[in-house]
């Protein structure tokens, strides 16, 4: 098994004439807490659906957990698990529903989702919950929910974009526990976020410009490099520079 | 007014981005009024006849011969006796002639009084009704021909339709149709959106009145709707040929009173619902059944039973069609249409009014 | 296999917990099979008739005295020429004229009777040219009965009509197989193109297309729950019919539910390609309405196709819905077998294939 479990090379997509994501490359590493940083319209959620098998690059390469994204984007599949910027589990399905979905497409066995069932919702203190249709929970509880079933079944990689996007400080705290407890527990973990101090928590970060990766390392390098205090002053030296807006 | 007019802008914008759905409300009336227009006929024509006969003597072939040439049937050959059933539920032929042996002796005999046996059996597949309604009194007359002692066919007109094309027939239908399902489409699903995706609060709590807001969302779509009456009287009045005999301007005025009318029923159903999916399955497919049905567009009314004719009362089609009819092809004066266009004004002012009100007691 | 299990279950309880559908899918075929067919005539009455007797005859009398008699006639006024009759017409007082030449009488007793002229409105096509067909029936009818009184023998006598499959020319047996398809077309056409479109809307579908699960699954648990739900309304619609109208059908039950099967293979098929190529609901159920309204107007449901010009005629042999409403009447009204319509069956299995392999290719799980 390799230490390295995304990789990639110039990788490019283009819309017509627009350049959303122009030649990034970068690796990581296995069991890392990946922040892929940028301001709105940067380009981080082109570039994480082309990761996930969800849009085809234009030019470039690059591997997901050992598979080629230009040519093996459905074996990529198996390995991976997606939260998406918009909450996607179904509104009219109960808790228990949603998980039984998720666990059956992934193939594990029917007791195997009942164990995990109870387990995910004890680390969330749920279980009262667990007939309840997922449209009337509150918001912050609905994203912790879609981060334990996007790693249901256990995935190599999970790609988080924007997760905590709208919740209040303290169900953020939480999220991140359960970012770190699934980080020790094997899961690398490829997170986006607008939050500077949450940058603060990941391995490595990535900061990206106009389409470009502009800055690339552990948060307390990039700090030293760029003779700032915080992320967040690193992260506005250099989105002043940023010609397009949304 | 200023605000009024930039929400109208921004209703215009959202029509004009999504292209797609500009160019199916644009263009499926043309080529819906063009595909119905011509194809739309209740007439009875191409009855497929096969023929019986054991002799076929020369009275026999030319009676056959007769029914080939008729532009209403078209002759499928002979049969034998035991193939009858086999070919009409094969669907091989509509009607089949079976002519008795000794035809001609028979029609002698019976000339000379002598006899009342049957000559000719005629056997229609009956599930055409139309068909064989139509069919077996022309049928009959034109193979018998000028047989001594036959009936001759009576000359037969229609007035104002002269070809009975079907064009003139069903333009007011379809233009009635088509206009009522994508004007109540297009404003229920616009406003069902906005609920659904949170947008009507914002839209709700700007200083707006929300009757005004509803109306801007009214405007573009009238505006839409206009070109679609106008593409749809230009096509009727050049490519079908109708007519348009009688007063252009009132036809136009009481069209865009229906417009509105139609509109005004999409935002009413915007109201019953908060889903999408609900507001259009109302709007699309439980309106589809009762105007095709309900409106006589090609079912006439007179005839109902009292509750259904009643039920058809409601239904605004109706008045429109029958509107348009007087105005378009019969070419009568606009006073003759004054009941319609009242029934029609109050359906207006009465679906609005309700609709409002249904709205404004949501806010609170 | 399991992924297809996992994946209608999720349908299924989707399905149920909608507030509007499942109740909307019982009583839309209710309401449709108990009133419509009772709209649905061309069985036209009271139809307003002006008479121009040019003969004055007794045997025109007669004429004139059964048209009034007749429940089909409101009898207007006789008149003595033309145009004060079409002044009637224009008024909209009388739908047809009955113009009889001088002579008739006489000529009918001569055995050589002259020809009478009807004249219609033929703006309502189905008034104008009933009422012309009952005024032709009920001119030869009362004819014959009259050379018959005068020992005249008429050829017409001897001539029997034999309407086979449907003896009472009932309208109705004609128009409720006709209505069963309708409802299937727009319930297993709207229905699953409103699901699927859905989804993309709210982006759960963004969710699945991250999993391994293949799009022939993911369409077969799109497709499979309206097939469901089209048998349930065929049930539904078959039983009123033999319920309220005594209609059951003359050929086997299999016959009809292959061919249902099929038909609703397609029109899903449709639904979800149609999806597929559109952003939002809006989109689709545009496209949807332009396509139930062709199907519904054009494949010889309500009006025939073989009255249709010619290109028009070309066209509905494109239309899927031609071939089933072909082999509900046959099969519904006269017993016709399977193997008598192949032809039909086989073009609507084709049509099955084309639109449900349409429908897995077309959709992307990955842009």
């Amino acid at each position: 098994m390799s230490d390295t479990i995304l990789s990639v090379r110039d990788l490019t997509k283009k819309f017509g004439a627009f350049t959303a994501v122009d030649r990034i490359s970068f690796d990581v590493a296995r069991g890392e807490i990946f922040g892929f940083l940028g301001a709105n319209g940067a380009g981080k959620t082109t570039a994480m659906r082309m990761l996930c098998g969800l849009s085809y690059p234009t030019s470039g390469s690059g591997t997901v957990a050992g598979f080629d994204i230009m040519r093996q984007g459905e074996r990529i599949k198996r390995h991976i698990g997606y939260m998406s910027q918009r909450f996607s589990l179904y509104d009219d399905l109960t808790v228990r529903e949603n998980i039984r979905l998720y666990g059956g497409i992934y193939g594990l066995t029917r007791r195997e989702i009942a164990r995990r069932t109870v387990e995910l919702l004890d680390r969330l203190d749920f279980r009262s919950e667990i007939d309840t249709l997922v449209g009337s929970l509150p918001l912050g509880w609905k994203q912790k929910l879609a981060f334990l079933v996007a790693t249901l079944h256990r995935p190599e990689i999970v790609f988080l974009d924007e997760p905590t996007g709208g919740v209040d400080p303290l169900t953020r705290r939480q999220f991140w526990e359960l970012i770190y407890e699934s980080a020790a527990g094997g899961t690398t973990v490829f997170v986006t976020t607008h939050y500077m101090d949450e940058a603060e928590y990941c391995s490595r970060v990535s900061i990206m410009v106009d389409g470009r990766i502009r800055a690339l390392g552990a948060p307390a390098d990039l700090k030293k490099e760029f003779a700032a205090a915080s992320m967040d002053e690193v992260f506005r030296l250099l989105a002043r520079e940023a010609k397009r807006t949304e | 007014m200023g605000e009024f007019l930039s929400f109208v802008r921004k209703e215009t914008l959202h029509i004009l981005r999504d292209s797609r759905t500009m160019l199916v409300v644009l263009l499926a009336p043309v080529i819906q009024l063009l595909l119905f227009g011509f194809a739309i006929s209740t007439e009875v024509n191409n009855v497929r006849v096969a023929v019986v006969a054991p002799h076929r003597s020369e009275s026999v072939r030319q009676a056959v011969e007769r029914v080939a040439a008729n532009p209403y049937f078209t002759f499928e050959g002979y049969i034998s006796q035991q193939e009858i059933d086999r070919t009409l539920r094969a669907g091989r032929a509509d009607a089949v002639a079976v002519f008795a042996a000794d035809f001609d002796r028979k029609v002698d005999a019976l000339s000379r009084g002598e006899s009342s046996e049957a000559i000719l059996q005629l056997i229609f597949d009956a599930s055409n009704t139309t068909l064989a309604t139509a069919g077996s009194t022309y049928l009959q007359s034109i193979i018998l021909g000028d047989l001594q002692g036959s009936m001759p066919m009576p000359d037969t007109r229609l007035l104002y339709n002269p070809q009975m094309k079907s064009a003139y027939n069903f333009v007011p239908g379809i233009m009635g149709l088509i206009f009522i399902l994508i004007c109540a489409m297009m404003t229920s699903v616009s406003i069902v959106r906005e609920k659904e995706t949170g947008t009507m609060e914002v839209l709700l709590v700007s200083p707006v009145r929300p009757i005004r807001i509803i109306f801007a969302k009214m405007v573009p779509y009238f505006t839409l709707s206009c070109l679609n009456l106008l593409t749809i009287l230009l096509l009727a009045r050049y490519v079908l040929d109708v007519p348009l005999a009688g007063n252009v301007v009132a036809l136009v005025a009481l069209s865009l009173l229906y417009l509105i009318l139609s509109l005004a029923l999409g935002l009413f159903f915007s109201t019953i619902t908060n889903k999408q999916s609900t507001a259009l399955l109302i709007s699309a497919m439980l309106l589809m059944m009762p105007v095709i049905m309900f409106s006589g567009m090609i079912f006439p009314i007179e005839n109902l039973p009292v509750v259904l004719r009643a039920i058809s009362c409601v239904v605004p089609t109706r008045w429109y069609i029958e509107a348009v009819r007087k105005l378009m092809i019969e070419g009568l004066p606009f006073v003759s249409v004054i009941r319609e266009t009242a029934i029609l004004a109050a359906m207006t002012v009465a679906l609005i009014g309700v609709a409002l009100r249904k709205f404004n007691d949501k806010l609170e | 296999m399991r992924t297809l299990f996992v994946l209608l279950d999720k349908e299924v309880r989707q399905f149920f917990r909608n507030p509007f559908l499942p109740r909307m899918v019982v009583l839309f075929p209710l309401l449709v099979m108990l009133v419509i067919p009772w709209i649905t005539t061309f069985d036209v009455r009271h139809i307003g008739v002006a008479v121009v007797d040019h003969d004055r005859s007794e045997v025109t009398a007669r004429l004139i005295t059964k048209i009034g008699a007749s429940d089909y006639f409101s009898l207007f006024d006789v008149v003595d020429d033309y145009t004060s009759a079409l002044r009637h017409l224009e008024a909209g007082e009388v739908d047809a004229i009955l113009e009889i030449p001088s002579g008739f009488g006489r000529g009918l007793e001569l055995g050589t009777p002259e020809r009478v002229t009807i004249s219609a409105n033929g703006v309502n096509a189905v008034k104008g040219s009933a009422g012309m067909q009952y005024l032709i029936r009920v001119v030869t009818q009362t004819c014959s009965e009259l050379q018959a009184e005068r020992g005249i023998p008429s050829l017409a006598d001897a001539v029997v009509v034999q309407n086979r499959y449907n003896p009472t020319l009932e309208y109705r047996n004609f128009m409720l197989p006709a209505l069963m398809i309708m409802l299937l077309i727009m319930i297993c056409g709207f229905l699953p193109a409103l699901n699927l479109v859905g989804e993309k809307e709210a982006g759960t579908i963004e969710q699945i297309n991250v999993t391994p699960v293949s799009r022939f699954t993911f369409t077969l648990a799109k497709l499979i729950p309206f097939w469901l739900v089209g048998f349930v309304v065929l049930t539904i619609a078959m039983l009123l019919a033999w319920a309220v109208y005594g209609l059951t059908p003359a050929g086997t039950i299999g016959a009809i539910a292959l061919a249902a099967a099929l038909f609703v293979l397609t029109m899903s098929g449709i639904g979800v390609v149609i999806a597929n190529y559109s952003v939002n609901m809006q989109q689709t159920m545009f496209m949807m309405y332009f396509f139930v309204m062709v199907f519904v107007l054009m494949s010889g449901l309500i009006t025939p196709v073989e009255s249709m010009p010619e290109w028009a005629e070309w066209i509905t042999r494109f239309l899927p819905p031609r071939y089933f409403i072909d082999i509900m009447r046959a099969v519904y009204l006269k017993g016709t077998t399977i193997a008598e319509l192949g032809w039909n069956y086989g073009a609507l299995a084709l049509s099955a294939v084309i639109f449900d392999l349409w429908a897995a290719l077309s959709y992307r799980k990955q842009a």
